[in-house]
């Protein structure tokens, strides 16, 4: 059974590494009752009654993670990754499949949930270690290291119900990470503690993936699958929708976000007229998005609303571009491009708003194009979001927008490079 | 990663049947069995000025107490009342004290169930073993008590105290792995297990001697009526240590009257008894291990 199932996976690389974590047609299903009955009571009262429907958190997922691979698992909330990560953590049974790691597995799960408030940074190293499955000696042996890496030597022997949440995150992550398991399961965690910290971590996670150990990430930050992981998956509602490549797994990822209408579609929405005298009749993006390729930053696209009209109405065209976490990035119409309203011929028309040198960085985008009666708050019609289109930089991203930014800098001699 | 150093890739969490291999799950972890062991005594008692001094200022003041309501206010048949109630409380504490705490073991550490895989008999385990220590420090109450009494223990029947606290053991782990896993799914085990600790301590003679036992049930049901107190299977534990460590030989025929039964038995009815509440603990544990191996796969997310 297990061998049709790896061969969904191995089709795309022939890859001679070991299997690290093979998870074949695991599936998870939850008793959703109404109420959670928690007492003997509750149950038997609630025995009868059909309060309970099941819930598929997950189903059939089928992947392998090789050795030495570092896997990202995409999917927005209630996606099933954090059900999926428990499965893989052996903390919760899938109901029907089965999950095999090879190796010392060391879960990076909320960060410091072995820990105990009352007991100090120094005790909790020693019991969140035993807990990961670590000897005394080996926590000893990278005691120090651990320590340092959490930047709290100084507070080591304070109980840890006085440190401050970063800190609290910091030395969770020094224990996972310092261990050395041989794969990591990490559940958005990277997210926490400074900038600086950050960086550390995400360098540390490098050492990791260059001594050859396995990472398995669960999160909903593309820029994360893209800055760390080789290959990805992406869930959503609890299927496995992309396995495979990260640019393919991001573009996928922000489908699924669409599909969930994540950006919010009642932005700005005004009453729409029935029996209206002007319709779109298309609208579309310029050059046309073949496929999967996107635009680069500073391309040239244009949006075209093509509309009938019955008669001389007059029209005023909205635009909006929101990105898709629902960041409205664009809000013109032609009142602002024009300083007027424009009149119907009583056929129809043409709106093309040309974006020159487009300033976007990564994302997925989508267009919602309106056609307003000026002189009343109404809606002629509305194309929402059915169209959109791909930015991809291909460089690092240095933010949502490209800009026109140098340096000047009055510091001759640039500092060593650091890895 | 040479192939040959692999490790093999095993199914995840799951654990093949049979006792051995759980004894192999736990001797991993056995590191994390003696840390949370650790944190559970050290929490206990953190931030307070007399910390661990706390375990035995317990045990101390019932001494005390006791010694003076029962030997001067209320004037018992029984000499020396505190010693004697604390000879047996203190065993069936053990007892009480680690399935309780056991109960809760796995309840009261949801955040960690949730979120790593350790084999969960540790946190029951671990109670217990807390316990274990906890009771090993009250002795020496005990000790100071019959230093201070000038009492000298039954030197010859020493060594039955360690069969009952194996017995004790087996018994507490037995019940404590059971309940711990159903309290996940029954939050109520734990308050009926309140009134049922309660029930139990009253039908064993702690606080009354065993005397008041034997005849009642002699009374009531002829010659063997005595074979009836088996039935419960703490009471060979408790009135060992009652008999060993109290030795109600020490006393005037007179006071002894009160222990009869107790002093008249020779060790070979001890060990029986012991031996009987073995078999208790034997099967406890069997229903205790099966429960929870039945139960453990959920109780992430039953939590």
């Amino acid at each position: 059974m297990t061998d049709v199932i790896l061969d969904v996976d191995d089709a795309t690389v022939a890859d001679d590494r070991p299997i690290a974590i093979e998870v074949s047609g695991v599936s998870k299903t939850f008793r959703k009752h109404s109420e959670p009955a928690k007492t003997l009571k509750e149950r038997l009262l609630t025995l009868r009654s059909s309060t309970v429907s099941d819930f598929h958190a997950l189903d059939g997922i089928d992947f392998t993670v090789r050795a030495g691979e570092t896997f990202g698992i995409l999917g927005h909330n209630g996606s099933g990754k954090s059900t999926l990560l428990k499965c893989i953590a052996a903390t919760i049974r899938p109901t029907t499949g089965s999950v095999r790691v090879r190796g010392r597995l060391s879960a990076l799960l909320e960060l410091g949930a072995g820990f105990h408030p009352d007991l100090t940074g120094r005790e909790n190293v020693y019991l969140n270690g035993s807990i990961l499955g670590f000897t005394r000696e080996r926590i000893d042996r990278i005691f120090d290291e651990i320590v340092s890496f959490a930047g709290l030597e100084d507070f080591i022997d304070t109980q840890v119900k006085h440190y401050s949440s970063g800190m609290y995150a910091r030395l969770g992550f020094a224990v996972a990470v310092n261990l050395e398991p041989d794969v990591l399961l990490i559940d958005e965690v990277l997210a926490v503690g400074d900038e600086a910290f950050q960086r550390k971590c995400i360098e540390r996670v490098r050492g990791f993936q260059a001594d050859g150990r396995t990472i398995c990430l669960v999160t909903h930050s593309p820029e994360q699958v893209r800055n760390l992981c080789d290959r990805a998956m992406v869930l959503d509602h609890g299927k496995l929708i992309y396995l495979g490549d990260v640019a393919g797994a991001v573009s996928a990822y922000r489908q699924s976000l669409t599909g969930q209408g994540h950006a919010d579609p009642d932005a700005g929405r005004i009453e729409l007229i029935e029996r209206s005298p002007v319709r779109f009749t298309e609208v579309v993006i310029e050059p046309p998005p073949d496929g999967q390729a996107a635009f680069r930053p500073g391309d040239s696209v244009t949006v075209v609303t093509r509309f009938d009209a019955d008669g001389q109405v007059p029209i005023r065209g909205h635009l909006w571009i929101h990105r898709h976490d629902g960041t409205l990035m664009v809000n013109v119409s032609t009142l602002d491009l024009m300083g007027t309203d424009v009149y119907s011929d009583g056929v129809g028309g043409e709106m093309r708003y040309v974006i020159d040198n487009l300033p976007f960085t990564d994302g997925h985008y989508l267009v919602t194009a309106v056609l307003q009666a000026p002189t009343e708050a109404r809606e002629y019609d509305r194309n929402e979001q059915e169209v959109d289109f791909e930015v991809f930089t291909g460089d690092p991203v240095l933010g949502p927008v490209t800009l026109d930014l140098r340096l000047e800098t009055n510091v001759d001699a640039p500092a060593p490079t650091i890895r | 990663m040479h192939q040959q150093d692999l490790p093999p890739l095993l199914e995840n969490g799951h654990r093949p049947p049979g006792l051995a291999s759980r004894a192999v799950d736990i001797w991993t972890y056995r590191e994390l069995l003696v840390n949370l062991v650790r944190r559970e005594l050290k929490v206990r008692y953190k931030d307070s000025v007399l910390g661990f001094l706390w375990t035995l200022l317990n045990p101390l003041l019932y001494l005390a107490v006791f010694s003076v309501v029962f030997g001067i206010i209320l004037r018992a048949n029984v000499p020396r009342y505190g010693l004697f109630l604390l000879s047996g409380l203190l065993a069936f504490n053990l007892f009480s004290i680690g399935l309780s705490a056991a109960t809760t073991s796995i309840t009261g550490n949801g955040p960690l169930v949730q979120k790593v895989w350790f084999p969960r008999e540790i946190l029951p385990l671990a109670a217990i073993g807390a316990n274990l220590i906890t009771f090993f420090f009250q002795l020496l109450i005990l000790l100071f008590g019959l230093a201070i009494f000038r009492q000298a223990p039954e030197w010859g029947m020493l060594w039955l105290v360690i069969p009952a606290l194996l017995v004790t053991l087996m018994i507490g782990t037995g019940l404590g792995l059971a309940l711990s896993a159903v309290n996940v799914l029954f939050r109520d085990v734990q308050h009926f297990l309140e009134l049922g600790l309660l029930t139990w301590f009253w039908f064993t003679p702690i606080v009354y001697s065993y005397n008041l036992v034997g005849s009642a049930l002699l009374d009531r049901f002829g010659a063997d009526g005595e074979r009836l107190a088996s039935l419960n299977p703490m009471l060979p534990v408790v009135t060992t240590f009652q008999r060993v460590v109290y030795n109600p030989t020490n006393f005037t025929a007179e006071q002894q009257a009160e222990f009869s039964l107790l002093v008249d038995r020779g060790t070979g009815w001890y060990l029986q008894n012991l031996a009987i509440s073995g078999a208790f603990g034997l099967v406890f544990l069997a229903i205790g291990f099966t429960v929870f191996t039945r139960l453990e796969a959920n109780l992430g997310e039953e939590l």
